[in-house]
């Protein structure tokens, strides 16, 4: 058998059931109930990493989520590699394929750890910092090597085979911990009829209880775990989550459960489709917090040691696996809890070197235990420095003053290879912490407790209650003060009995001072995952660092994947001692969600492929795909770009498709432009408010275009609309604007003219937009309508109603393309039949289906702008030369009319709407590109405006673009210049932004 | 993430059916043309940002679609009251250093 310290008995192991695992390419064995940090302990396996700076080696110091050392990288294949895994946590599966983060070649030989041990007296905090800063040009290079050196583990490279699901739930009661306290609570909320939701971040229920030496009404206190588990789970209204850490405490009691479904089985989820973890958003009306306490490691000399451990730890790996991690113990501590770790060694048959003890009188229950199990107790003393490299070889121990911080009389070395320290306990006050909480400094219990937060009721070791009756009874009472506040009502219950026991004072022992000056001692390590020391934080604060905020930034403790779970209290007492203050005074850092590591899958969701945004797609849709379209992104449309035919480039596609409009016939879905209805007496004096021309003498059946502006007088919105009777209108938007456009209208409704009578409704989706567009247009509409399209009696911007592929439709007489147009608008599930009608008249009239891009020539070859594309949020209408669109004289002030009149918006030289033709005509200017007015000034050039639209128009014959310029419209004629980034500089003249056709007449045939 | 109860649905609702949209009780100028610039641009651009109660605007978009009030103390973040527009706020700055922190 290779598992040297496995117990042959106890633990609460399955030794019928043996599990292969490989960790750094070796094969070893456990047992089914084994976590990877057992199983490895059980094997013997005194290295499991090197450290993140020195590339020390080291050692599993703890049992839970706080251990720091035992990172590991897992997975057996390229697709389920997960890093930064605390192997503490990670049940063991057979299987299992675990490396060391850190360390290469090897663990056991790291060529770093020279580095480490040559570089190390030079390596304080800063260290990169001071050494690598100059000069800043090479800082990337440095940092490409100094992060191969730290390896923090690494990201797979093939996608997530697994799956991950979102819940969100509610509750009245949501008990965070299933320790002792948390189940009491789940026990007094169980019959209540309150809503419970219950979650622990292990295996299974129980917390400490499942580790344990004190018993329930005179039995293992795991049976009265069996007990309480066997009757929530009968409960419908408890929800039971295992292996579901909680993992943010946000606002109004909105708690984010990471619940792991299939880690402990295998690297990929067992079952096909089955979620390898949930993420639950759980909205609570009651928060318990029982996520009990953390015990500290004590800050000795070389304390990072391969076989330093904490003293729970121990005791846990002893109880729970049946491990003894272990020949020759020395437990070092300050608190009768650190005794209880050597009854268990002992127990386990193995030696206790002694007990090293700095209080100078320890006499509670457990003290006697030890003394009458002949355990050795040295008294007023501490270990300061522990021996070995690889391995703990030795402890050295001096009587401590620790008021004077000194070592006094003779040193005493112990032999021996496992250190087990307690420095006392921490609250795990994280969640608490979360919304900005700040915990209280408690000086009887040695540690930060919660501060108050509405609807949060902590229990148990958390709120520092360490006594198991009290645990029980504080657990209890929580959940009682927690349901009466919902609104039910407790039915009695009886809580079971622990043995009470005397517990002597304990003392606050953090860092155990040296024969030397910390600095010139061997390494006393505060925080292990980021190799933080005393002495990086005794130079931090001669440096002039007093805040424990900057502490924490120039020396990184803390930081860590672990936040520093189990050094920060330490590193706060050191700093509180060198500054002279107190430990209240110095205060603590901020504690932020992930309280662990998720998974990036977890935080996704379904919301991955193609569920990451909803796609939209117009009626024609299918249509447009078995056309061939290309298709563009607009917001979450997906719209035609161009319908190439063949082997057609999109520059060739489009120039056909843009001769099709001109000379015959062309069609464009417009479904996706936003369209409002607004009805209601008051909506035209509303409509004349909010946009910048008249409205007044719109006569029914007529259509406008507007111009819509915010109150800063800068362009926000444009679209046509259609007077359809006395108080019914038609407002269509841009396709991007239609949400915010009807936000904006009803704010201003709601919020500052209430007393018009005016309602909206977004008709977007309802009404599928069909233009057809060319000198073909009324002929080709002609086939299939009833309506009368005579030049006169259907005059351009109009609308009728009548029958269009004998489908009630309404037809406007707009054009954005210059060109007879008409846009047939038809309930969308119609759409499809009346677009298939136009085309059995395709060959008759060339009709062609065109995309946005061409529509986007089109229409720049009339100066029409795209608000969001020739305009950004700092163009006026004037600025756009549409001058003609604003009402300066109407009655009320409409939004953004008195901005106009602001100093800034009279400027002069405002940048201006122009078109620009390139001096060469076969140029196409980049759209963004920046303009100067003279090319041979020197860098930085003074730039002037910038390209908005460009494009090649084959009607031209040559490229032709927008622009925003300084004082444009004043410089018609003049040249200037877009030099490039490659050294080109292109040249254009300025020239009006209409192109083609400037008096409109083609589209009034 | 907030939890808001929309006083026109009579519900708490979780915070991504909202929008906050800004100061609240920011009046339009009855009458633009005769403000000076500087009045002007104080409306259009200058906001508080106090530390403690505030009180806010905030829109149920994928809701009812109705604007509505809120008192929210910015520090801890807890929603005081909500009410609807035309409405004034039941705890001030004003009213909290009166009745004293609770």
């Amino acid at each position: 058998m290779s598992q040297a310290n496995r117990l042959s008995q106890g633990g609460q192991i399955d030794r019928s059931k043996q599990i292969n695992f490989t960790f750094n390419g070796l094969r070893y064995t456990g047992y089914e109930g084994d976590t990877l940090a057992s199983a490895l302990l059980a094997n013997g396996v005194d290295i499991v990493n090197r450290s993140f700076k020195y590339s020390r080696p080291r050692g599993i110091v703890a049992s839970n989520a706080a251990e720091p050392n035992a990172i590991v990288q897992l997975g057996s294949t390229e697709a389920t590699q997960v890093p930064n895994v605390r192997a503490t946590q990670q049940a063991l599966y057979e299987g299992l394929s675990a490396r060391s983060t850190n360390g290469w070649p090897n663990v056991n030989n790291d060529a770093m750890g020279l580095v480490g041990k040559l570089g190390g007296p030079m390596m304080g905090p800063g260290f990169y910092y001071k050494t690598f800063m100059a000069p800043a040009s090479m800082w990337m290079t440095y940092e490409k090597f100094i992060r191969k050196a730290a390896g923090l583990g690494r990201a797979p490279n093939e996608n997530d085979p697994d799956i991950y699901d979102h819940y969100n739930r509610h509750c009245d009661l949501l008990i965070i911990g299933a320790g002792p306290a948390g189940l009491a609570a789940a026990l007094t909320a169980a019959n209540s009829g309150a809503r419970v939701i219950i979650c622990d971040e292990q295996e299974s229920f129980g917390g400490s209880l499942l580790e344990t030496a004190d018993p329930l009404n005179g039995k293992p206190a795991s049976e009265w775990v069996s007990q309480v588990v066997e009757q929530l789970a009968a409960n419908n209204d408890v929800l039971m989550l295992p292996r579901t850490t909680a993992n943010g405490y946000h606002d109004h009691n909105f708690v984010t459960l990471h619940e792991r479904r299939t880690e402990h089985l295998a690297d990929k989820a067992p079952i096909a489709h089955q979620a390898r973890s949930r993420m639950h958003h759980i909205r609570a009306k009651q928060v318990i917090l029982a996520t009990g306490a953390q015990e500290r490691p004590v800050v000795y000399a070389n304390n990072d040691v391969p076989g330093n451990m904490i003293c729970s730890a121990v005791s846990a790996y002893i109880r729970r696996y049946a491990v003894v991690p272990g020949q020759k113990l020395v437990v070092t501590t300050g608190n009768d809890s650190g005794y209880q770790a050597a009854l268990d060694w002992q127990a386990a048959g193995r030696e206790v070197v002694a007990i090293v003890d700095c209080r100078a009188n320890p006499d509670g229950d457990l003290v006697k235990q030890a003394r009458q199990k002949g355990i050795r107790i040295i008294a007023g003393s501490a270990v300061f420095e522990a021996k070995g490299s690889k391995r703990v070889t030795g402890a050295r121990v001096a009587a401590v003053d620790l008021n004077a911080f000194t070592l006094k009389g003779d040193v005493e070395d112990l032999g021996c290879d496992t250190i087990a320290s307690s420095g006392g306990f921490s609250p795990v006050v994280h969640l608490a912490a979360h919304t900005g909480a700040r915990p209280v400094w408690n000086e009887e219990a040695i540690g930060f407790v919660p501060g108050k937060v509405k609807g949060v009721i902590p229990v148990g070791g958390v709120d520092a209650i360490y006594p198991l009756n009290e645990v029980l009874q504080s657990g209890h009472q929580a959940a009682v003060q927690a349901i009466e506040s919902c609104g039910y009502t407790l039915t009695p219950l009886e809580l079971p009995k622990a043995t009470g026991r005397v517990e002597g004072k304990a003392a606050a022992l953090f860092q155990v001072p040296h024969l030397k000056s910390t600095s010139r001692a061997p390494k006393q390590f505060v925080d292990l995952q980021n190799d933080v020391t005393a002495a990086g934080i005794e130079l931090a604060t001669r440096e002039g660092f007093e805040s424990i905020e900057h502490v924490k930034r120039y020396t990184a403790l803390g930081f860590g994947t672990d936040q520093g779970k189990l050094g920060n209290i330490n590193g706060m007492a050191i700093t509180a001692r060198l500054l002279g203050r107190t430990i209240p005074e110095t205060g603590t850092t901020v504690f932020r969600p992930n309280y662990t590591g998720i998974t990036f899958g977890a935080i996704a969701g379904r919301h991955a492929g193609a569920l990451f945004d909803p796609e939209r797609y117009t009626a024609m849709h299918q249509w447009h795909l078995q056309r061939g379209a290309k298709f563009e992104d607009v917001g979450q449309w997906k719209r035609p770009w161009y319908f190439p035919i063949g082997n057609e480039t999109m520059h060739e596609a489009v120039a056909r498709e843009c001769r099709a409009v001109r000379e015959q016939v062309g069609i464009l879905d417009a479904s996706t432009l936003g369209k409002i209805d607004i009805q209601g007496k008051d909506s035209r004096d509303f409509l004349a408010r909010v946009y910048t021309n008249k409205w007044a003498q719109l006569g029914l059946n007529k259509c406008r275009y507007g111009l819509m502006c915010k109150d800063d007088g800068m362009v926000m919105d444009d679209g046509v609309t259609t007077c359809l009777g006395d108080n019914h209108f038609l407002m269509t938007t841009t396709t991007g604007g239609a949400a915010g456009i009807l936000e904006w209208l009803e704010l201003w409704h709601q919020t500052e003219w209430p007393e018009l009578e005016v309602y909206f409704n977004s008709v977007t989706d309802h009404w599928a937009t069909m233009t057809i567009t060319g000198p073909n247009a009324r002929d080709l509409l002609s086939e299939i309508t009833d309506i009368d399209l005579a030049k006169d009696s259907f005059k351009f911007m109009e609308c009728r109603e009548g029958m269009v592929a004998n489908v009630p439709a309404r037809v406007y007489r707009i054009s954005f393309t210059g060109e007879l147009t008409y846009e047939i608008n038809v309930q969308a599930n119609y759409a499809m039949h009346v677009w298939k009608a136009l085309f059995e008249h395709e060959e008759t009239y060339g009709l062609t289906p065109y995309g946005t891009e061409t529509m986007h020539v089109l229409r720049a070859e009339k100066g029409f702008i795209i608000v969001g594309q020739d305009t950004d949020g700092s163009v006026t209408p004037e600025d756009l030369g549409m001058q003609w669109c604003v009402g300066y004289d109407k009655p009320f002030s409409w939004i953004g009319k008195r901005a106009l009149s602001r100093p800034d918006t009279r400027r002069k030289d405002r940048k201006q709407l122009v078109g620009l033709l390139p001096s060469d005509p076969k140029v196409v200017l980049e759209e963004g590109a920046q303009i100067v007015f003279d090319p041979k000034q020197q860098v930085p050039m003074k730039m002037k405006g910038h390209v908005t639209s460009s494009y090649y128009s084959p009607t031209l014959g040559q490229g032709f673009a927008l622009a925003l310029v300084m004082g444009g419209a004043e410089r018609m004629g003049e040249t200037v210049f877009m030099p490039m980034a490659d050294g080109t500089v292109y040249e254009a003249k300025i020239v009006s932004p209409i192109f083609l056709d400037p008096k409109g007449e083609r589209q009034n045939v | 993430m907030f939890h808001i109860y929309c006083p026109y649905c009579g519900e708490h609702r979780e915070e991504n059916e909202f929008r906050p949209k800004g100061q609240a009780h920011i009046m339009r100028p009855k009458d633009p043309e005769s403000c000076s610039d500087e009045e002007w641009a104080d409306y259009l651009f200058f906001r508080d940002n106090p530390k403690g109660i505030h009180h806010e605007m905030w829109v149920h978009a994928t809701g009812c679609r109705k604007f509505f009030n809120m008192t929210r103390d910015t520090v801890s973040y807890e929603i005081l009251e909500v009410y609807k527009m035309g409405e004034q706020p039941k705890i001030t700055a004003a009213s909290r250093v009166v009745g004293g922190e609770k």
